[in-house]
């Protein structure tokens, strides 16, 4: 390419200038190569405990603190020293390493052509998260779709004598022997609790093997189960048990009631405290909930609903209530249908703050001449109410209830805290972990995590839409 | 005309007796709101055998009787039931997972807003898309793959963890505050020769300081608070527990001891609740901005 007319004349690359950029390239280079290891050893650091305990007794010794050495050698990170000699080497790399990756990332990149760089620069800055997004949701969701669809524990107990168990052809050994079933590897050993994976070309399968749950007999039934055990099989449960027609029951029930008073009751008190002057002192009383975790809620409703025996003293606030009043004490976690209304009241108090903040930002927003007008035509403070500023902010209400909807939905705190899912409370999303947490039925599991996602597929939906209608910053 | 005073003072007199029941229901409202916690608050200060002969209003009632407070209870739930322990697990898990997927967030949100390359609205539409993923959908797979890569029970995988659930709400709020920024300043400085790492570092994290400060806090009390993602990553191990896992296993083993449950729960709750009384306005900030998360 010959040099455009009158641009000065390219200085010639001099040896230095060679030598620098040399440098530069290799500085970058040193510099990303620094942060990877130091990263790759800090984060080694933290998986193994033992590795800790090492370094930190290795550390203490040399600044000569040999008595909590010995302590930390010998397997002692609860030591209040080593913990918060941890937390300090934990915050380091967590809080410094994203930032420097980027900074390498930024130094390599910096040292290419022109043109090479402005395409590469954007997947810098943007790769990172499509990358987490990728690995966390994307690839899960995908994967959680089609477990659901192909995986089942197979509650087969004790079948696996202790030598096959390491053997390939175990499953074909016990699955019915015609079956093409292969061993493929322990997803979890730990003791009682033990999960085989099984293959049968496309299909795969859990085993769960739990000593302590031993029918003698039923081996025969159970073998058939696993033949069938695919499919649609583990939504065939999700809508036909019981137990699952109580969590879907209760479900619905979460979800109209709370997201229903929530709103409500977060609009009527946005309205009221908007005309006293205490206004952000009575807010913040309400939405204070909000920074209160489901567990931290979970006590103090458990204290508010406590109950004891007629004629004991009633510690609980409601119980002492209604004792006071000449009631019988209530048993407000025990008794169904009561119990779930009582736990829907939690997140009713947790939620209302959230709709409250939104709705009063909101209310704030409509034109005063508005209210005016209407009231000089003669209308009352509720017709105004109802006929002027809620349809003014129908867009925030909406906003505020489909929040509160999905937040309700994937609820699960309140109910493993204060029922586990007893006396008649269960909810889908209780019933998932439950599922995973406890059962290591992951098929199920799956299939429940697959049902919350089509609830809200729906909203998902209309979120793209509204953005492409709003476009993006071009 | 004498009419016409008695409508008038009739109307007043009825304006006087709405305002009444508007300060009223005000008042219960926040009473009703208040008072549960209020009750753990007080329990917490109580001694085992008062709190179970009466209910802890009655504390309220003799405050300055003998024998009526100790601090007995804080003592023994931060030693032997180890909540200083999981005080201190809260916080390595707290803060790596806040600062990680705002970090990160704030790159992507810039480059989504200020640059060009392909596949960038079809990108930005699933970041919009995963908003309302319920993140159950993630955890098995998630924690398949750190059984695999034995990193289920470590810090690292929590933080990562979160980060990955973290993001879209992050990408999401920041993206819109970044995107309107005045398009002036960074042509000026892109004229001036800064590279995108120079405009970013030094005009837009400065100028996003509110949107930044609105995030950290929704996403720190969200972690703080959060008992799902812990107990499935983290574990029960007392060890690595945080306080909201450990505060579970206080009301699985000690469901009765309402002392120890009383100030267990305000172990967990002091942080959160001494960010949002400080913070308050860039909470509801936050909020207000974030009223679609998932």
């Amino acid at each position: 390419m010959s040099q455009p007319l009158g641009a000065p004349p390219l200085p010639r690359k001099s040896i230095p200038g060679v030598a620098v950029r040399l440098l530069r390239v290799l500085g970058a280079l040193a510099a990303a190569a620094a942060v990877v290891f130091l990263l790759a050893h800090g984060l080694e650091l933290l998986r193994d405990r033992q590795a800790v305990e090492g370094f930190l007794g290795e550390a203490y010794q040399r600044l000569g603190i040999s008595n909590d050495a010995v302590t930390l050698t010998e397997g002692g990170l609860t030591a209040l020293s080593g913990k918060l000699a941890l937390g300090l080497i934990a915050l380091l790399i967590g809080v410094g390493g994203a930032w420097a990756v980027f900074w390498a990332a930024h130094n390599l990149v910096a040292q290419l052509p022109y043109r090479w760089r402005e395409r590469v620069v954007p997947f810098v800055f943007v790769g990172p998260a499509i990358l987490f997004l990728c690995v966390y949701l994307v690839l899960p969701a995908v994967k959680t779709i089609s477990a659901s669809l192909s995986e089942d524990v197979l509650a087969i107990p004790d079948l696996v004598p202790e030598p096959y168990r390491e053997s390939p052809r175990v499953a074909a050994d016990f699955v019915g022997g015609e079956t093409d079933w292969t061993f493929s590897g322990y997803v979890l050993d730990a003791g009682e609790l033990e999960l085989a994976r099984v293959r049968d070309g496309e299909r795969s399968a859990l085993l769960l093997v739990r000593p302590e749950q031993v029918p003698a007999e039923g081996g025969e039934e159970q073998r058939a189960l696993t033949l069938t055990a695919i499919g649609l099989r583990n939504f065939e449960f999700a809508f036909t048990s019981q137990d699952m027609h109580i969590a879907f029951r209760n479900n619905v029930l979460w979800l109209i009631v709370c997201t229903g008073i929530s709103v409500a009751l977060g609009l009527v008190i946005a309205a009221l405290v908007d005309r006293v002057r205490y206004e952000s002192a009575a807010k913040s009383f309400i939405f204070m909930p909000l920074a209160i975790s489901f567990v931290g809620a979970s006590v103090i409703w458990r204290f508010v609903y406590a109950w004891q025996p007629p004629g004991r003293v009633q510690i609980g606030l409601l119980n002492a209530v209604v004792t006071a009043m000449g009631g019988e004490p209530i048993p407000w976690v025990v008794e169904s249908p009561l119990n779930t209304f009582a736990l829907i009241a939690i997140m009713i108090w947790l939620q209302t703050g959230f709709c409250m903040i939104v709705l009063s930002a909101a209310l704030k927003g409509i034109p005063h001449e508005i209210v005016e007008a209407a009231r000089i035509d003669g209308a009352d403070e509720l017709q105004v109410f109802l006929r002027v500023t809620v349809p003014a902010i129908r867009g925030s209400i909406l906003t505020v209830g489909t929040t509160v909807f999905i937040a309700t939905l994937k609820v699960f705190d309140i109910v493993y805290v204060m029922t586990g899912g007893r006396f008649d409370t269960e909810v889908i999303a209780n019933r998932m972990f439950v599922e995973m947490f406890t059962f290591r039925n992951f098929g199920r599991a799956s299939s429940l995590a697959v049902i919350l996602l089509l609830v809200v597929v729906p909203i998902m939906v209309v979120n793209v839409r509204n953005l492409r209608r709003q476009g993006i910053n071009e | 005309m004498t009419g016409d005073g008695a409508v008038a003072r009739r109307a007043q007199r009825g304006r006087r007796r709405g305002r009444l029941a508007v300060h009223t229901a005000i008042l219960l409202t926040c009473a009703a709101w208040v008072l549960p916690t209020v009750g753990v608050l007080v329990s917490s200060f109580r001694s085992a055998n008062l709190m179970r002969s009466a209910g802890w209003w009655s504390a309220l009632i003799h405050p300055f009787q003998a024998g009526q407070w100790t601090l007995e209870n804080y003592a023994s739930v931060l030693t032997a039931d180890g909540m200083l322990n999981a005080f201190i697990n809260s916080l390595i898990v707290t803060i790596p997972s806040t600062v990680i997927p705002i970090t990160i967030a704030a790159f992507a949100a810039y480059g989504f807003a200020w640059m060009r390359f392909p596949g960038k609205n079809a990108l930005f539409a699933g970041v919009v898309a995963l908003l309302v993923v319920p993140l159950q959908m993630a955890l098995i797979p998630v924690l398949r793959m750190y059984v695999s890569l034995d990193l289920n029970g470590t810090f690292p995988g929590l933080w990562m963890a979160h980060t990955g659930f973290g993001l879209p709400l992050a990408v999401y709020l920041l993206y819109n505050y970044i995107s309107q920024l005045p398009r002036d300043i960074f042509e000026s400085a892109w004229i001036d020769g800064a590279s995108h790492y120079t405009a970013f570092v030094r005009l837009v994290v400065p100028l996003s300081v509110p949107a930044i400060a609105s995030f950290t806090i929704l996403q720190f009390l969200w972690i703080w608070n959060d008992l799902l993602v812990a107990m499935v990553f983290l574990g029960t191990n007392p060890d690595v527990a945080i306080v909201t896992s450990r505060l579970t296993a206080m009301i699985g083993t000690k469901g009765e001891d309402w002392h120890l449950l009383t100030a267990g729960a305000f172990v967990t709750m002091i942080i959160p609740l001494a960010i949002f009384f400080a913070l308050q306005r860039y909470f509801v900030r936050g909020l207000l901005s974030g009223s679609v998360k998932g």
